[in-house]
């Protein structure tokens, strides 16, 4: 039984009327032709038909909180509820962006001390602005600092980004919002950026190179420090995709490495929830070169008070990303996360997500599963290529994948990095235990067999969720982006004052 | 600590499958020089109770005092179910939706989304959302770009009566690409664009313009006569507008008689999302069918399964940018699903006529508050123009001193706009929404009078 | 294995040329890109009128998994832009080089069209490529 779409529970008439405040006499101040005069389609149903409406479509979905979700690149892992319980308190709830300072020194504490704390943890000594509201809001903040900070020092002709192709879909685009041309370099074999293709591609017009590291591709660039010196010798600058930092939290720190400038996403590493597509926050560092630059509004501390830092401390700041400071409520649960951890905590994230990983690829690699890297140590993520199975029994990734919902796992991520064909990525993160990783793997294996012995039966996956695979040709072709009722134009039954 | 479950004998067991004797070994290609010892920096762990002391001590700082601030952010009733529902965990721990067969609930939820917020702005397609309403108004002048064939000049004409930090943010953002964002002054008595002043753009290259409706002021302003101006002359109208709002204002898709905006955009906190210190809050947009593979971000599309049942799916996927990667309409990857999901059950709640309701209390309790405040002595309204739920008033006296002795007695008297409109003088923006009360308005009023009749006696 | 008619000329990036005869050229993709992209959803054609160089994006065809630009071959005048497309996008895959033709040009120097590679040439960069 498919749920209906909520309209389809629309009556004239009804409504939750206990949510309504009083009526007021009619405004007579707004002239007629500023007025609305046919009411919008909004759903006409009681409070219970709207809960239960929501909570049945609530049970269609897979969630961390209900399944193993080992997406590569995504950090899935637990998000726990203390982190949403106290981001929620009333008076943090309540507070407008705009209140003063005096009636803020609660959050502008936690906002101040989350930034000390990214500042710690990545070796970013510039400083931290918190208010990018994604990860690739992030990476645009990182470019256009790039590009401000070469400008500043007068040299126009550096505009160049210097991109992996494995790289994220992001980068490439990033850099070209920030008015910028992608120069893409190679990976070798071993998944290892092209140190030679890289000397070959800097030079004058080279404003910097975005990394992510462990990489895409689920290894650590081993040649880092040689990459961060040819890029600076040639005038560019290091901008690190934070993507990854799961991996390595703890154990190795990008400033360390040799970068300027850093995006972090905090509904990765820092277990904001992912929200079925957001809301992020991708916090940014930087080294000291750039801290002019980072985007207004930053916190700071004078003596005992914290304040907002804006465009008159800042003045060759960016400027303003957000409409206020950003994902606030982001903010305070990946405060609220990284006190829970502590220093030791913090520590332990990197070594259990990559011991999981490890544990993953050296058990299906025993099983028969063909690793992209073999030879490599995987990160906190690493990928299994499916292109044997798919030549020889013509069984493809995204088979395994929609055959794995049937398992009761989300597939891992898929298709990317484009680099390898029919490739999983997969990221188990720190919070999953050993028998979870054992029961996939054991899926893994089944649906190897069953691609051998009846892979009508895979192709034709999932069988058991609540829809089958869908038409997305269909949905590109023939556009049904919006409901639209059958009879007539709205389904509201009051007609609004004329 | 971390959530991590492991124990001993896991850990042992999991290192003898891999063939390493430790998990430090497991580091090995990272170059020793490189490996930090430890995070001294970072405090040590606290556990949950003592976290929530933490918390619950510098939430009590902050406290709840009475808010009149408006400025882009609202406060308005939020029904409990709202919050109770979209925290569930499947909706709260969900991944972005590109396995659709294990999603149907998110991309289900995001298809209705989509429907209200198109038939609320009357554009026939919206997208899943973006993340602000300022960040809207970038996105949708990279649109109009795109969009508008006819223009090559890049030139953005936008009113000062837009919110300034909407406006920073446009150039921020857009700025890189080539965009320039040209501002047309507001009428300085009328709180509102005189549409004749537009007329020295007759004749020019001009992209787009952005209209807010209501603007930063809480005027309305002549939306009909500003769209056709811009319309004869193939400049695309960008819509900004207040959701709640649109219960009683005409929509952009309504504006003029050519057709109404190209693009509409806008903020969707009012939409049962708390004002939690500026975010995470939503941006909307919505446009016409012929412009929607320019739209960014991400858009729902219902389709059939195999089985020719109905299903709801990502699509136009190929215009973004983990497809296109550099040739993008944008790069914006994560959204703010949560806040969509928290909007749709609140609109569902709502329905027409309950936002209506909110809509209309908060133009009442506006009025009502104006009237109140202008009778204390030294402070009357900046403008004549009718308004929908904010307003200015002038004092004559500075208004900062004001402000900060009605702080001390536990109101937000609202935003001063010394800083972003000098030229308006002593000038504060003042906004009251159905969740105040007359009681509360009669409070602010005397206080008022009070701070005012002390800073006049001093 | 895919098509490569013997009677037209190819660009590295995949279009075909196909000369008219009196003057104008036709051009569309060929038979492997059209199987790279998959099912195509959505084609967008040059505006009649327009000047375009050698080498310059001009047309965007769409499918589920990718949008690619289509490069014009070479400069010059774009005569027509196939209108069938906007409603059937699939002519393309089904007849890549007949019905599902992309556009037709009016070479600014029609000599340099001999410059393009050859039926031989272009089934070399296919099999380069692991086609």
């Amino acid at each position: 039984m498919r749920e209906k779409v909520i309209f389809e529970y629309s009556r004239p008439g009804r409504g939750a009327t206990d949510q309504w405040p009083q009526a007021v006499p009619e405004a007579t101040d707004i002239p007629s032709h500023l007025r609305r005069s046919v009411p919008a389609m909004l759903p006409e149903v009681s409070e219970l038909e709207a809960v239960r409406h929501f909570t049945r479509l609530s049970q269609l979905n897979f969630s961390i909180d209900t399944h193993f979700y080992p997406l590569g690149s995504c950090t899935m892992k637990y998000n726990p509820k203390a982190c949403n319980q106290y981001a929620m308190l009333p008076e943090f709830l309540a507070r407008h962006p705009l209140a003063p300072e005096s009636h803020g020194q609660g959050f502008l504490a936690c906002m101040f001390e989350l930034q000390e704390m990214l500042r710690e943890v990545t070796g970013m000594q510039g400083g931290v602005s918190l208010t990018p509201m994604a990860g690739a809001h992030g990476e645009f903040a990182g470019v256009a600092m790039i590009r401000a900070y070469h400008r500043a020092r007068g040299d126009l002709a550096r505009n160049e980004i210097i991109v992996p192709e494995a790289a994220h879909g992001t980068n490439p685009a990033t850099a070209t919002m920030c008015g910028c041309v992608v120069r893409e370099i190679p990976v070798n074999a071993e998944g290892d950026v092209d140190v030679e293709a890289l000397k070959a591609v800097v030079g004058p017009k080279t404003a910097g190179i975005m990394l992510t590291n462990p990489s895409t591709l689920g290894v650590f660039e081993r040649r880092i420090e040689e990459v961060a010196r040819i890029v600076h010798a040639a005038g560019g600058l290091l901008y690190y995709d934070g993507a990854n930092l799961n991996a390595i939290l703890g154990k190795v720190r990008p400033g360390d490495m040799g970068f300027d400038v850093i995006h972090m996403n905090l509904h990765k590493t820092f277990s904001t929830p992912h929200g079925g597509g957001g809301p992020g926050a991708g916090a940014v560092g930087v080294s000291a070169r750039l801290a002019p630059f980072l985007p207004i509004p930053i916190v700071g501390k004078e003596g005992e008070r914290y304040r907002w830092l804006s465009e008159s401390d800042l003045p060759q700041s960016i400027g303003r990303l957000s409409a206020f400071m950003g994902n606030a409520g982001v903010l305070l649960r990946a405060y609220i996360y990284m006190r829970l951890l502590g220093r030791e905590g913090m520590s332990q994230v990197g070594e259990f997500a990559t011991l999981n990983a490890n544990y993953m690829l050296a058990r299906l690699k025993a099983a028969g599963f063909d690793a992209a890297y073999p030879t490599r140590r995987a990160s906190h993520e690493f990928i299994v290529t499916l292109k044997r199975q798919a030549r020889e029994l013509n069984i493809t990734a995204m088979d395994f994948a929609k055959r794995l919902l049937d398992h009761g796992f989300h597939a891992p991520t898929t298709y990317f990095p484009l680099l390898v064909p029919e490739c999983l990525l997969i990221e188990p993160t720190e919070t999953e235990a050993k028998e979870v990783l054992d029961a996939f793997i054991a899926a893994m294996i089944h649906i190897q067999k069953e691609a051998e012995e009846e892979p009508e039966h895979v192709r034709a996956a999932p069988h058991t969720m609540p829809v089958r695979r869908l038409d997305d040709v269909r949905a590109a072709k023939q556009l049904d982006l919006t409901w639209k009722p059958t009879a007539t134009k709205s389904t509201a039954s009051v007609p609004l004052p004329a | 600590m971390a959530f991590i479950p492991h124990t001993e004998k896991d850990v042992a067991e999991m290192l003898g499958a891999i063939g390493a004797s430790s998990i430090e070994q497991l580091f090995d290609e990272i170059p020793a020089n490189l490996r930090i010892k430890s995070l001294a920096g970072i405090p040590p762990a606290l556990n949950e109770m003592e976290i929530g002391r933490l918390m619950s001590a510098r939430a009590k700082l902050d406290g709840r005092p009475l808010n009149f601030i408006g400025a882009g952010a609202y406060e308005h009733h939020i029904p409990s179910a709202v919050w109770a529902i979209t925290t569930r965990g499947e909706f709260y721990s969900a991944y972005t939706p590109y396995q659709a067969e294990a999603s149907q609930g998110t991309l289900q939820l995001l298809y209705e989304y989509q429907t209200m917020i198109a038939s609320l702005t009357a554009m026939p397609v919206s997208n899943a959302s973006l993340y602000d309403g300022a960040s809207a108004v970038a996105e949708a002048s990279l649109m109009a770009v795109r969009a508008n064939r006819k223009s090559k000049s890049l030139r953005i004409l936008v009113p000062t009566s837009v919110h300034p930090h909407y406006r920073k943010v446009a150039v921020a953002t857009a700025g890189n690409q080539g965009l320039r964002f040209e501002e047309v002054p507001f009428a300085p008595n009328e709180g509102r664009v005189a549409v004749d002043s537009l007329a020295k753009y007759d004749g020019q290259d001009i992209t787009a313009i952005v209209i807010q409706q209501p603007n930063f002021f809480g005027v309305l302003e002549d939306v009909d006569a500003i769209t056709d101006w811009a319309r004869e002359r193939g400049i695309f109208v960008i819509a900004s507008v207040n959701p709640t709002s649109l219960a009683m204002l005409k929509p952009p898709g309504e504006w003029g008689s050519r057709g109404g905006a190209d693009i509409a955009v806008g903020e969707g906190q009012p939409l049962g999302v708390p004002l939690s210190s500026g975010g995470p809050y939503f941006g909307f947009i919505t446009t016409r069918m012929e412009h929607v593979r320019q739209m960014p971000g991400r858009i729902v599309g219902r389709t059939v399964d195999l089985e020719g049942k109905e299903g709801f799916t990502l699509t136009l996927q190929a215009r973004e940018q983990h497809i296109r990667r550099a040739k993008a309409t944008s790069n914006i990857c994560t959204n703010q699903g949560l806040l969509v999901t928290a909007a749709t059950i609140y609109m569902s709640i709502m329905g027409p006529v309950g936002l209506q309701r909110v809509a209309a209390a908060s133009h009442a309790r506006t009025r009502e508050l104006v009237t109140a405040l202008s009778r204390v002595k030294g402070v009357r309204p900046a403008f004549v123009s009718p308004g929908f739920h904010e307003a200015v008033v002038v004092l004559d006296r500075p208004v900062a001193p004001v402000l900060k002795m009605l702080e001390a007695r536990g109101i937000l008297g609202g935003f001063s706009l010394a800083e972003h409109y000098p030229e308006l003088g002593n000038a504060l923006l003042v906004c009251a929404t159905e969740t105040k009360t007359s009681e509360d308005i009669e409070s602010f009023a005397n206080a008022l009078g009070d701070v005012m009749k002390a800073a006049r006696a001093a | 294995m895919s098509n490569v008619p013997a009677d037209l000329k190819y660009t590295r990036t995949h279009e075909w040329v196909r000369d008219l005869k009196d003057g104008t050229l036709e051009i569309g993709i060929t038979d492997h890109a059209q199987h790279a992209l998959g099912d195509l959803v959505f084609v967008e054609v040059p505006e009649t009128g327009r000047q375009v160089g050698a080498g310059e994006p001009c047309a965007v065809v769409e499918s589920v998994k990718a949008a690619s630009d289509v490069y014009s071959p070479l400069a010059g005048e774009v005569m027509a832009g196939n209108p069938e497309l906007g409603t059937t996008p699939e002519l393309i895959n089904t007849d890549p080089f007949g019905a599902g033709w992309l556009m037709r040009l009016k070479p600014a120097n029609a000599a340099m069209l001999s410059e393009l590679m050859s039926p031989a040439e272009y089934e070399s960069v296919l099999k380069a490529e692991g086609a």
